[in-house]
């Protein structure tokens, strides 16, 4: 069995510099456990390393079922001299969202 | 004055914020202050630039539109302001309110000016200190420097309100500051009363990029909704003397002010949510929360501060070359083969022009433009616009970019329609040092009418 992120999850892009911070907050408990198992840096890293990214740091917020995760050049060259049409990387946030995720049930 | 509890609303979040929420939060908040945020990471080298042609220029383009429609309303309830709209000019700015506001029926008020965020000497005088980026010395950068501002912190905006003035206009400030220097001025926090400064950084974080507090950057229709996403509110926040801090919203105003949106936007532009450094404290968000007490209303807690860095952050403004652009349409059968030969043939048409560039970029707009998709694999999309971007220190071989793709209407394949040549800009990038707190001199100056 495998989970959209959008189907657990809703997210937040940010940028400074040539790095992105995308947030994924979950929609509910259940849906937490699987992101704070399932989505790890690691995962995160093979979904973005197209654009040139990484590394990439996690970090949790359980009290608000929220991750965040630090992408280190994933914006072209930094905002203000990435030839990209979104440099910002706004947009990356809905690409975290396109990440499928196993959610085993155990036992 | 002593005060028990302030409230303060935020009137804009981006140089071109939209004008009318800003409006409605004067008119509708009750609020005690108004911050506006106007200044993006480079925004600050292009009102360097402009005050190079013009001593009296440089102050944020659309100063006088937004406070033509802000001061009056906002002066008339007696509702403080500040704003970083001085941005290289913050004397500028404030002479040139005097010389309009009398039009627009504010002929009397006080204006203190925040002055000292300006670092291009000292940055002059230390080509040896290491860029945060990479750690290679400033010294490479300094002949294309363009602008080099050290970011204040609320101090200094404290100590504008203490004039007594009705209007605070800084350059350089960090963004969360403009929100904690009325807390500080308000309440006399210390910076020592650390829990304090992080409740109040953590609103100034909240509320500083305006409508995404609110359902901006949020909808998602039949998944996430907000509600009249088109009358948006902005953000205020109610705080207390004791640091106690609850956020809410332009009362009747549309959008969205709740648990998940306050999450979004507390880790927006965050990193490790231990330690966002900012002048004024080192906020540890990691166990901030947020609890809905009432429709559109939410109190925060958790939030810690640490004290404040030895060091204050500079940007550095510099030129880094051109960049020109344009995009071409197809529609249609064969539509991405087509594009695909107009690519090919652009990029021909410059070689044999004998121009070169650092970097070219090829996008398929519909295809792989935002998020990077291998567009061998994807579906071929019933029409796909081409995006051709290079950046190169020679201003005509950028400009010859988006001429040249701009041609393949007539000179290109078959159905090519929509063409636009988005001309060359300078690049203005940024990068960092970090700098002694103790080489950085902010003071207030009173503008005053001549």
């Amino acid at each position: 069995m495998s989970v959209r992120v959008y189907d657990l999850g809703h997210a937040r892009a940010g940028d400074k510099g040539n790095t992105s911070n995308i947030s994924v907050t979950a929609y509910n408990d259940e849906g937490w456990q699987v992101l704070q198992r399932e989505l790890t840096a690691d995962r995160v890293l093979a979904h973005f390393r197209h654009l040139g990214a990484g590394p990439v740091r996690r970090y949790e917020l359980p009290q608000l079922r929220a991750l965040n995760f630090v992408i280190e050049n994933a914006l072209g060259g930094g905002v203000t001299r990435s030839l990209a049409i979104d440099p910002h990387g706004k947009s990356l946030s809905a690409l975290m969202l396109t990440m499928t995720l196993p959610s085993h049930n155990e036992g | 004055m002593a005060r028990d509890k302030i409230r303060i609303g935020c009137g804009a979040g981006f140089s071109d914020d939209r004008i009318p929420p800003g409006v409605e939060i004067v008119e509708r908040g009750e609020l005690d202050y108004l911050a506006m945020e106007c200044l993006a990471e480079r925004t600050i080298a292009r009102e360097t630039l402009d005050r190079a042609k013009d001593p009296a220029k440089g102050y944020t383009p659309v100063l006088l539109e937004r406070m033509e429609a802000i001061m009056p309303p906002a002066l008339q309830r007696g509702i403080k302001i500040v704003t970083n709209m001085g941005a290289a000019n913050p004397m500028g700015a404030a002479k040139v309110l005097r010389q309009h506001a009398p039009d627009w029926g504010c002929p009397d008020y006080t204006c203190a000016v925040v002055q000292g965020d300006e670092v291009t000497d000292l940055m002059r005088a230390h080509p040896e200190l290491p860029l945060m980026e990479d750690g290679a010395p400033l010294e490479s950068l300094l002949p294309r420097m363009a602008s080099a501002n050290a970011y204040l912190g609320a101090d200094i905006v404290a100590k504008g309100f203490a004039t007594g003035a009705d209007l605070v206009i800084t350059g350089r400030v960090a963004d969360p500051a403009l929100f904690l220097g009325p807390m500080l001025h308000a309440f006399g926090w210390s910076y020592d009363d650390y829990d304090k400064l992080g409740n109040g950084t953590l609103a100034g974080h909240l509320l500083e990029c305006s409508g995404q507090l609110t359902g901006g950057c949020f909808a998602d229709p039949g998944k996430k909704d907000v509600e009249d996403l088109a009358g948006l509110g902005y953000p205020l926040a109610d705080v207390w003397a004791d640091g106690r801090v609850e956020v809410s919203k332009t009362p009747g105003s549309g959008g969205r002010l709740d648990v998940a949106t306050c999450t979004e936007q507390l880790l927006y532009e965050m990193h490790d949510p231990t330690a966002y450094i900012t002048p004024d404290c080192v906020l540890d968000a990691s166990g901030v929360t947020f609890r809905q007490i009432a429709h559109d209303r939410v109190a925060l807690a958790g939030a810690k501060g640490k004290p404040r860095t030895p060091t204050l952050k500079v940007v550095v403004g510099y030129f880094d070359g051109y960049m020109g652009s344009g995009e071409m349409g197809f529609a249609g059968i064969n539509a991405l083969a087509r594009a695909k030969l107009g690519i090919e043939v652009v990029k021909e048409r410059l070689r044999r022009r004998g121009l070169s560039y650092q970097e070219m970029r090829v996008d398929l707009i519909g295809m792989n433009s935002l998020h990077g998709n291998d567009a061998d694999l994807a579906p071929e999309p019933y029409e796909v616009r081409l995006r051709i971007a290079a950046r190169t220190t020679d201003k005509k071989a950028a400009e010859a970019v988006g001429a040249e793709v701009r041609s393949l209407h007539m000179q290109g394949p078959t159905g090519a329609g929509g063409g636009i040549n988005f001309g060359a800009r300078q690049i203005l990038a940024v990068k960092s040092v970090l700098i002694p707190r103790a080489w950085v001199k902010p003071e207030i100056v009173m503008e005053r009418a001549a």
